[in-house]
């Protein structure tokens, strides 16, 4: 029997098993997919913002202001890279500056700090600000993150610390027992926690009719290659609309630009094809930004926003089932509110709900190795100790073997192409893995002991190599 | 540190023969640094026949071409090989490699680039749907096949007609998979003529002109494939969609110079070539950096890279050993159909072969060259974009020429 079951292993879900691995309960996450992380959490804006935008009162605004807090201090205990860079919100008329105005009221009650800047002393900042940016909004305590290192490195550190994970595990059904839930006719559990997302509305109907309705937001985006000359250094935010926060250029961790998103409701929660809200995305972004290198353009995805009817983040004990607990409808600023969301379920609700101790012998992970954050005396060293980190395998991104062999050797480890890609990076680059990937496909199978055709690409059955040459067929 | 006359960064074709080129003009030291754990780059890959018309007289295999061309080189003392070694950064001259037996720093007087180049990615061109596996370009489907022996398709479709789409289509359909069609975006095809013979024609696979992929669909496997038909400004033809089912798309959208290197550098960049702006010694915008093969620009044939190779390590000898041409440089425009030109300036001193592209299909035309002191029209009979053109120009020619000297095409 667990005391915990989370479902869904996204940032909040991670977070929480991350928090919860403090103290002495037996945890379990589970989830459908073959790896974490592979929702709304993998593909999104990657920031983390400043607290300015969400509605007076509501939940969005008041962990996105605890999350923009708690993230310096998240990332250094997980040893995963977070930026603070600041954001511009640029307008380009009179009444998108009246909406600044609004939006300076809401960073004075809140405490967000703030600076208002004339068009001109924001283009020498920004130069490539688009012409008609007339005004600027700065708010420089904006972040950014990759926020699938965070999961990932949360739920490698929750499973170190006894954590229990099952991918491929879709959940099914569930059954109330008198004093636990039945999970599959396989799983028990006295709390169920559930972070599932774009599914969280079909999890809930499993034990009764949901008191809210998920509905899958698409925002798809362009990726640009690493830039010699910058191209933006801050976040740049269109000024926010009905419609929600705009198109944006924002720079990555890795020195990346994403511009997006678009928003698209969906009826196929799972369907995260790109489609035309590229084309919109092209458009949008020249309000705000120009000289957009588009020629480096190396990728597009789309990720699915988990919105809810309710129009904020629904986050409590059911009000029918004991010990049922709903995080749901965590669309933006979900990543920015994760942490804070994560800790208050932990803190406020979980913990209420047996005797507990911390454990006393809790055992941090170790960073992921860049060798390309480390001087070349560490680097020379790291070979000599090892010669699998002399053997690069992504030429783009410059990433060795011995990285790749690391990432898939720990817990919560990568057993697809795009888990290594997510943790370490090849195929990130300029050729997108047109040359690593048949090397990382066979270092993989070697690591997994597995024959090199049973290698996925991503998700489920989404093998890669189909036969062998002049046999199968 | 090691110090090296000449450092030679990348061992294909390009790398082996730049080496024999500066070699054969008095070099005594040269290394050759290679990432991967043989000479010959992507030939290695190439197992199919038609390397080396040129060079040797007698058609042969990648893996061939590049064994007889090393041949040449291989007991040659003053140039070693560090294989399994990639560059990391150059700082001005001093070049760092990580290998497996560490960081190591080398020095030299000259360099030469000869890095070859990339395709480019499904992400480069917006490819619009699904992240379902069975979406390659032409060459990783080439790797797995070749070096490692597996299919990454039974059912396939291939966008874009360039020459190793060309090539895979052909050796996918001997290796017993279906290849369905190839589509081009342009109203012309890409790859060399005799491709499209040997490779579609003679195995029935039918060649759509002005057709492009719209979206690939699949959520785990690709499943099928939109096509759709584009007018002739390349714009999308609403209502001419079809759907294709396959269960690999492989593409073949062309090959982008490898320069990642020389751009952080802060050499100058030609934006039509995506590559170094040279001089008729290929040397870049910075001394003793030289640029050759397909990371200067992507060539027809490998024949045409060995050549131009050689003369690059002729080139950085003679500036190792005599030092640099100060002689003023004439610079090339090109206009009216010309798309880019290599070298892109020019010093008076020799006779030069220029080579350049073409936009689109020119049946009957002229080649326009045109300066102050120069005034030529050279008679061509179908030009087309596939095929790289050269013109050479004698240095008696060029001698009176001021200012810059012009290209263009006129029908």
């Amino acid at each position: 029997m667990y005391d915990i079951t989370i479902i869904g292993a996204g940032i909040t879900g991670s977070l929480i098993a991350y928090y919860l691995s403090e103290y002495d309960f037996k945890v379990l996450v589970l989830e459908k997919e073959n790896d974490v992380a592979n929702g709304a959490t993998g593909a999104n804006s990657a920031m983390v913002h400043s607290g300015h935008d969400p509605k007076p009162g509501t939940l969005k605004c008041k962990y996105n202001l605890l999350g923009n807090a708690m993230y310096p201090k998240l990332c250094e205990d997980l040893k995963v890279s977070y930026k603070v860079i600041g954001a511009f919100v640029a307008a380009t008329s009179l009444e998108e500056e009246k909406k600044l105005d609004e939006l300076v009221k809401q960073c004075i009650d809140r405490n967000v700090p703030y600076e208002l800047l004339s068009g001109d002393e924001a283009k020498k900042l920004e130069p490539n600000l688009a012409d008609d940016v007339s005004k600027v909004l700065s708010l420089p305590s904006t972040g950014i993150v990759t926020p699938w290192e965070v999961t990932i490195a949360a739920l490698e550190e929750a499973m170190l610390n006894g954590v229990e994970l099952k991918l491929n595990y879709e959940v099914k059904s569930i059954e109330k027992k008198d004093d636990c839930f039945l999970i599959n006719n396989d799983i028990k559990t006295k709390i169920i926690v559930n972070c599932a997302g774009v599914h969280c509305d079909d999890i809930t109907n499993l034990l009764r009719v949901s008191p809210y309705k998920t509905e899958a937001r698409k925002g798809e985006y362009y990726v640009l290659d690493h830039l010699n000359d910058t191209f933006v250094s801050r976040v740049i935010y269109p000024v926010p609309t009905i419609k929600g926060k705009g198109v944006l250029a924002v720079p990555t961790i890795h020195g990346n630009i994403l511009l997006g998103p678009n928003s698209d409701y969906i009826e196929d929660k799972d369907d995260a094809s790109t489609n035309k809200g590229l084309d919109f995305i092209k458009k949008e972004i020249n309000k705000t930004v120009k000289n957009i290198p588009f020629n480096k353009m190396i990728h597009t995805f789309a990720g699915l926003r988990p919105h809810i009817d309710l129009n904020d983040f629904y986050i409590q004990e059911d009000d029918e089932i004991k010990n049922f607990i709903h995080v749901a409808g965590i669309e933006s600023p979900g990543i920015s509110a994760a942490p804070a969301i994560a800790k208050d379920v932990v803190e406020k609700i979980l913990l209420n709900k047996f005797d507990y101790k911390k454990k006393d012998n809790y055992v941090h992970r170790e960073a992921f190795i860049r060798m390309d954050e480390i001087s070349d005396e560490k680097k020379d060293e790291l070979i000599k100790n090892n010669p699998d980190f002399g053997k690069i395998i992504c030429r783009c991104e410059k990433i060795s073997k011995g990285q790749i062999i690391d990432v898939i050797n720990r817990k919560c480890g990568a057993t697809t192409i795009k888990g290594v890609k997510l943790r370490c990076r090849p195929g990130m680059g300029r050729c997108q893995g047109g040359f690593c990937e048949p090397e990382v496909l066979k270092i993989l199978a070697q690591q997994l002991n597995k024959d090199v055709s049973e290698i996925e690409l991503n998700v489920k059955d989404s093998k890669i190599l189909l036969a062998k040459a002049k046999e199968d067929l | 540190m090691n110090k090296y006359e000449l450092i030679i960064i990348g061992g294909g074709s390009a790398g082996v023969a730049a080496a024999l080129g500066a070699y054969e003009n008095g070099l005594k030291k040269i290394l050759v640094i290679e990432r991967d754990s043989e000479y010959g780059g992507i030939l290695q890959q190439c197992i199919h026949n038609g390397f080396g018309l040129h060079t040797f007289n007698e058609e042969l295999s990648g893996p061939s071409y590049a064994q007889k061309y090393y041949d040449l080189i291989k007991d040659k003392k003053e140039i070693e090989f560090l294989y399994n070694a990639a560059v990391i950064k150059i700082d001005n001259k001093d070049i760092s490699v990580q290998c497996e037996k560490g960081l190591l720093k080398y020095e030299a007087q000259a360099i030469i680039l000869a890095t070859g180049c990339r395709e480019r990615p499904a992400g480069a061109i917006g490819l619009k749907g699904d992240r379902c596996s069975g979406v390659y370009t032409a060459g990783t489907a080439q790797k797995y096949l070749n070096k490692q022996g597996y299919l990454v398709g039974k059912k396939v479709f291939i966008l874009g007609s360039g020459d190793i789409g060309l090539i895979m289509a052909r050796r996918m359909s001997l290796e017993g998979a279906k290849v369905i069609g190839v589509a081009e975006i342009q109203p012309y095809s890409n790859g060399l003529a005799r491709n499209i013979k040997q490779c579609l024609e003679d195995f029935n696979i039918p060649l759509y002109l002005s057709h492009t992929v719209e979206s690939i669909h699949g959520k785990k496997r690709l499943e099928y494939i939109t096509l759709i038909e584009v007018d002739d400004k390349l714009q999308k033809i609403e209502g001419s969609e079809k759907k294709i089912e396959c269960d690999c798309l492989l593409l073949s959208i062309g090959l982008i110079p490898e320069n990642t290197l020389i751009e952080e550098l802060g050499v100058k960049i030609d934006p039509r070539t995506k590559a170094a702006i040279v001089d008729d010694n290929y040397m870049s915008s910075i001394e003793g950096i030289f640029v050759c093969g397909n990371s200067l620009h992507v060539h027809d044939l490998v024949d045409y890279v060995s050549l131009e190779s050689r003369k690059a390590g002729k080139a950085a000898a003679n500036y190792v050993l005599n030092g640099l041409d100060n002689s003023n440089l004439i610079e090339n425009k090109v206009s009216n159909g010309v798309s880019y030109i290599v070298p892109q300036h020019f010093h008076l001193k020799t006779d030069i072969e220029f080579m350049f592209r073409v936009n689109k299909i020119y049946k009957q035309s002229y080649i326009h060259v045109y300066g102050n002191g120069i005034d030529k029209k050279i008679k061509r009979l179908g030009i087309v974009p596939s095929e790289m053109q050269k013109v050479l120009l004698k240095k008696e020619e060029l001698e009176n020429l001021q200012g810059e000297l012009n290209w263009e095409i006129i029908e």
